[in-house]
């Protein structure tokens, strides 16, 4: 884990409370919420807004500014895995989210449904997981609901954040401006995260080092920006599905061809050896920390060297280019120079017998 | 990564396919019998960099493809409703059965998991005493001694709760048959590495004599697959038919002689039915008789009608060699990953899927 992360772990002991469990009750809305609430979750995660405790957020944006609104929902299992955990992942995955429309994320509200019977004690490290994630992205949570289901009908914890982002003035982000021509960066190596959650997944536990690449992408992304502005074309998380279904929408959305370069592409040396064990391919793994960017080509290399100056993207690649002779199709130049067509999953990737 | 990397060199790769181009001069028909090794052929886009007179012919080494119908609607059928935890390996849960597909039970509530061993499948017994748990023990020699392992364990545990639903497949009597039929016109093999890493490779030696066919016992990286083709391509042209052994690092001539007892131990040799192909004498294990108490077959009463193939598929066809997956008229129309009449469209090491995603190029 790395420092800042279990400083604040440290710094944020539990409080001392009447009961260890999360019980139906703390879901009522009644007095035990209010004395979970006011046990350290508003202290916790305090802000002017959230102080208010009001039904919803009240606040102004800056004048003139684009803004940019995107929920998503996180029922990670296992919830704590190497590298982080579900509270740390749903800040930083709405926050990208945000990141890829080019806006900067301000404001989030937070959303649990818990099963009950979740300890006191996981809950709290998620929180605390919530406000290092927040903060190291400089987004404030100012809003948020607490719901308690029955044993059995969750999976511990379910989280949803929404988040409400400023777009960077010189951001012009579209599908529709993607063209022929275009290059691919990637931020990152690939499909760390999904492999880091298979190692630890009931059934299929296997030693590795590896952790999740979740982190924050907006402070990169914005710098880009900065700098690149109009050049970069569009940005996507390639999360579930990992780069291929990402670049398959992407292809068949502005109807033209994506050719990628298996040899450019950054997979960390663990990450393939466990892949290759398990029967996956890196290319449908899910990802946290890692972006894709459609470049105009004659900055490309310029945005490139930016990035792997820049928080995250010191393993940045060029991974290919927009083609238009073949329409619709993402398609791979193997490292030893044969060639196919890199699809969109027929369903869940499943592991292979041999 | 050590002791794969190697065997994706792309320098290595140019050096063989250049030999081969040099080696060839006319037309051969050579059948990689396993999918595994189909899948690495499409996935590296092998087949593109290979000379047009080398035609690979796809065999009838997907495990999951060949698994008849009736012993996936036994495992739905168990898993449905007898309420057991029906434990698979993965590919396994995609493939239809007359009824629905093992995920698709699962959807309904069906208590089906994913696992890499078996071993696995015997702890998940004895941490759940009170409910019954079933392996869906498919494949070929290669997963036979950990599926074989399983029982034994559990036998030694005393798991009164663990069974197999068996449905292994033997590759030799698979080339036979495939050379017994008479439209099939193949001209060399290239076995499978991992398969003979267990049993060896003295059973090749009477296939060779028999229908005079060279095979090269080959593995599953590009460099090895290159390599195997060129060694086979080499006897053909010098009208030689030899058994080769191209996979040597890892399979040694004796096999395992260990996997191979455990094997014994807990099966026996049995006709078995290949979906799509029917029945071939002597090519499949069942539980041996001493083991009767961890044979999913024999625990459970299991009252099913055999429910009949789609008649649009032609599975078996594909799976002997003699038509290619997009020669059938339902490829990709009817039959696709999403929607599939036919096993061989549902595995990543089927020839059909292979081919769909190969073919739209």
């Amino acid at each position: 884990m790395n420092a800042p992360k279990l400083r604040m772990q440290l710094q944020c002991p539990m409080p001392q409370l009447d009961f260890d469990v999360i019980t139906l009750g703390h879901g009522s809305g009644g007095l035990l919420t209010h004395k979970l609430l006011d046990s350290g979750v508003f202290d916790l995660l305090k802000n002017d807004l959230l102080n208010e405790k009001h039904d919803g957020a009240v606040f102004e944006l800056p004048a003139g500014t684009r803004t940019a609104f995107s929920t998503d929902s996180y029922v990670v299992t296992p919830v704590f895995f190497p590298g982080g955990n579900i509270g740390e992942l749903a800040v930083n995955g709405t926050v990208n989210d945000l990141a890829m429309c080019g806006a900067a994320a301000r404001y989030l509200s937070l959303s649990f449904i818990i099963e009950e019977g979740l300890s006191m004690k996981e809950f709290w490290d998620i929180l605390v997981s919530v406000k290092y994630a927040a903060e190291k992205a400089g987004v404030q949570i100012v809003t948020g609901d607490t719901k308690v289901v029955e044993r059995g009908k969750g999976d511990k914890i379910f989280i949803n954040t929404s988040g409400i982002g400023t777009v960077h003035p010189q951001a012009a982000i579209s599908q529709k401006r993607v063209k022929t021509g275009d290059k691919i960066l990637i931020s990152g190596p690939m499909a760390t995260h999904g492999v880091a959650i298979m190692s630890v997944r009931e059934g299929l536990e296997f030693q590795t080092s590896l952790e999740s690449d979740t982190c924050n992408l907006n402070h990169t992304v914005l710098a880009l920006l900065d700098q690149f502005g109009e050049q970069i074309h569009l940005l996507r998380d390639p999360t579930r599905g990992g780069v291929a279904t990402t670049l398959n929408e992407i292809a068949r959305d502005t109807q033209l061809g994506i050719e990628l370069w298996q040899k450019d592409m950054p997979v960390r040396e663990e990450v393939s050896s466990a892949c290759e064990l398990l029967g996956l391919d890196p290319l449908y793994v899910a990802n946290e920390g890692v972006f894709i960017a459609f470049v105009a080509a004659d900055s490309a290399n310029e945005v490139l060297e930016a990035l792997r100056g820049l928080e995250y993207g010191s393993e940045a690649a060029l991974i290919g280019e927009v083609r238009e002779d073949h329409p619709r199709k993402v398609i791979l130049t193997s490292s030893i120079g044969g060639r196919r067509v890199v699809n969109m999953l027929a369903g869940e990737q499943l592991p292979r017998i041999c | 990564m050590k002791f794969i990397s190697e065997f994706r060199d792309p320098e290595l790769v140019e050096k063989y396919i250049t030999e081969i181009r040099r080696t060839v001069t006319q037309p051969w028909s050579i059948m990689e019998v396993c999918g595994g090794q189909t899948h690495s052929l499409v996935k590296n886009g092998l087949l593109q960099l290979l000379p047009p007179e080398i035609r690979m012919i796809h065999g009838p080494g997907c495990p999951v493809c060949v698994t008849p119908l009736h012993l996936i609607d036994k495992a739905v059928h168990l898993a449905i409703d007898k309420g057991v935890i029906l434990c698979s390996f993965g590919d396994m849960l995609r493939v239809p059965g007359s009824r629905m597909s093992l995920l698709e039970a699962k959807a309904k509530g069906a208590d089906v998991r994913i696992l890499y061993s078996p071993l696995e499948a015997v702890k998940i017994a004895a941490e759940n005493p009170a409910r019954e748990v079933v392996f869906f023990a498919v494949g070929f020699e290669t997963t036979a001694p950990a599926n074989a392992l399983s029982v034994i364990h559990a036998h030694r545990a005393g798991l009164k709760n663990y069974s197999i639903l068996a449905s292994h497949v033997l590759v030799p009597p698979a080339i036979a048959a495939v050379m017994e039929d008479e439209d099939v016109r193949i001209q060399a093999f290239l076995a499978a590495g991992h398969v003979c890493a267990i049993m060896g490779i003295d059973e090749y030696y009477p296939l060779v004599e028999k229908y005079h066919v060279p095979v090269v016992v080959t593995g599953f990286e590009p460099v090895d697959l290159l390599q195997g083709i060129l060694m086979t391509v080499k006897q053909l042209e010098a009208g030689e038919q030899r058994l080769e052994n191209q996979y040597s690092r890892v399979v040694r001539p004796e096999g395992n002689a260990e996997a191979r007892n455990i094997i014994g131990e807990v099966f026996e040799i049995s006709d078995r039915e290949w979906r799509g192909i029917g029945t071939i004498p002597g090519s499949g294990y069942e539980v041996r008789e001493a083991y009767a108490a961890y044979d999913s077959n024999r625990k459970f009463d299991m009252p099913l009608e055999k429910a009949p193939e789609n008649a649009l598929c032609i599975a078996g066809q594909v799976l002997k060699g003699i038509k290619k997956p997009h020669e059938c008229s339902q490829f990709g129309k009817a039959c696709t990953p999403q929607n599939p009449l036919g096993a061989p469209m549902v595995s990543s090491e089927g020839a059909c899927a292979a081919y769909y995603h190969f073919s739209q190029s």
